[in-house]
């Protein structure tokens, strides 16, 4: 959730309300469990850690201030290269689509390049459970473990291809209809 | 013209001493290991035309080595059935070359190719393509005898593969007294009768239940050590991740080149596990 709530804030410094918004609309319906609370612990604990200050406080005309966050040269730091480290092998998919959706917002990364890194990695993943799973008796326990996993690595498989269509879409769509 | 050519040669050509050039289908093997099994240079292949004109498989350069099990994935209508026709000489290209073990066969008339195709290229159908009045073993020994073999050599090479590919007791039975994983090992051994160069599969388990798919992708596998070059279109992407090497289409352009290690490895199994839990 840091390296995320990070990201967004590379893309323009922002207050708790608004990253809060950007948050629930890039989950949708899992968002609605995300509560404001979480989000400003977020902050506070990147703000102790050195890797936000506070930019300014905005006044608007109603309702309370609003404390401007903005990431420091280490914050910049933290979230390249969690932009440049690969997913790890049980990552599920809101955290990889949380990451997909940072990388767009934060520029720091080509979403299309996360997508095609993953899949090598997950097909990689396939291919050794397919390699084992040929070797087992499919009704043996092993047997069934394997196929679980290589279910699952397919499962993920395509819905990687989803992404890829859906991002690379938006990828020339924002290019025919500038930064709007 | 009959050959007595050593039966399942295809079978054990990594661990033996392939020192018999020439025996192989109109000598068309090459020991060359540096001259690509398959090869496409620029292929492109676009249908209808002006406006409508779309590009199904658009500037491909592919080099497919001697012994790769090569699988080509990509969505559906992204030009793979496509590529797959152009390397196998069931299609012309619009622009572009295909090479098959250092000849070009783009350019081959009618007949020359069709006999190419027969003698030097295996085909693996989703959906068998056995004739249906046929047993099995006949199946199996038709191309050997369209290629020139003597009956008792075909029927010798037709036996010989079923009993490879475990249906010896099925010989002399009719694809319809066959379930279809037997059908494709069936279809499979006619792909292998004539020794082929290569052998092109269109989603060889596309109508196949998943222990089917893990059966053929056994024969496969022997297949592979045995050196025979394999040629795959999947949607699947377990099977594609059997092969030594995936390539995916997007829009009939090549969108990625993976290599994989089929060493049977379980570091990355392993690190699905979480000891620290």
């Amino acid at each position: 959730m840091q390296d995320v709530v990070l990201a967004l804030l590379v893309k323009e410094p922002s207050h708790g309300y608004d990253l809060r918004r950007r948050l629930a609309a890039a989950l949708g319906p899992l968002g609605e469990t995300l509560n404001a609370g979480q989000v400003y612990v977020t902050l506070t604990r990147l703000e102790k850690a050195g890797l936000v200050v506070q930019a300014r406080e905005d006044t608007p005309v109603r309702g309370p201030r609003r404390k401007v966050y903005a990431p420091t040269a280490a914050g910049y730091e933290r979230v390249a290269a969690w932009m440049a480290e690969g997913a790890g092998p049980r990552t599920d998919v809101p955290e990889f689509h949380l990451k997909l959706v940072a990388a767009a917002e934060s520029g720091l990364a080509d979403p299309l390049a996360l997508v095609d890194a993953r899949r090598r990695e997950l097909i990689r993943s396939l291919a050794e459970a397919q390699h084992a799973a040929l070797a087992h008796d499919t009704n043996g326990e092993a047997g069934l473990l394997l196929e679980g996993i290589a279910l699952r690595l397919q499962a993920d498989l395509r819905w990687l291809e989803a992404c890829e269509r859906a991002w690379s879409a938006r990828t020339k769509g924002g290019k025919g209809g500038g930064a709007g | 013209m009959t050959r007595d050519v050593p039966l399942i040669r295809a079978w054990s050509r990594r661990s033996g001493t392939d020192d018999n050039p020439g025996a192989g289908p109109a000598g068309h093997r090459s020991g060359d290991a540096s001259v690509p099994a398959l090869r496409a240079v620029g292929l492109s292949r676009a249908y209808g035309q002006d406006e409508s004109l779309v590009w199904a498989v658009d500037g491909v350069d592919l080099d497919v080595p001697a012994g790769q099990t090569l699988a080509v994935t990509g969505p559906s209508g992204c030009g793979k059935s496509t590529l797959l026709q152009l390397l196998g000489g069931l299609d012309r290209p619009t622009d572009g070359e295909v090479w098959l073990g250092g000849r070009r066969i783009d350019r081959l008339g009618e007949r020359a190719l069709a006999g190419l195709r027969r003698r030097a290229i295996g085909f693996v159908f989703q959906s068998f393509q056995l004739m249906d009045e046929l047993t099995a073993v006949e199946n199996v020994e038709l191309p050997a005898l369209l290629a020139g073999a003597s009956p008792r050599t075909a029927r010798r090479r037709a036996a010989a593969l079923l009993d490879q590919v475990g249906l010896t007791d099925r010989a002399r039975h009719l694809p319809s007294e066959l379930s279809g994983g037997q059908r494709q090992r069936v279809a499979i051994a006619r792909a292998l009768v004539n020794e082929p160069l290569v052998v092109l599969a269109d989603e060889p388990t596309g109508n196949l239940d998943s222990a089917a798919t893990q059966d053929i992708l056994r024969l496969f596998g022997e297949l592979r050590a045995a050196g025979q070059t394999l040629v795959m279109v999947t949607h699947d992407e377990r099977v594609a991740a059997t092969a030594d090497r995936v390539v995916s289409l997007r829009d009939g352009m090549l969108a990625d080149d993976t290599r994989l290690d089929g060493s049977g490895g379980t570091a990355r199994l392993g690190a699905l596990l979480d000891w620290e839990g």
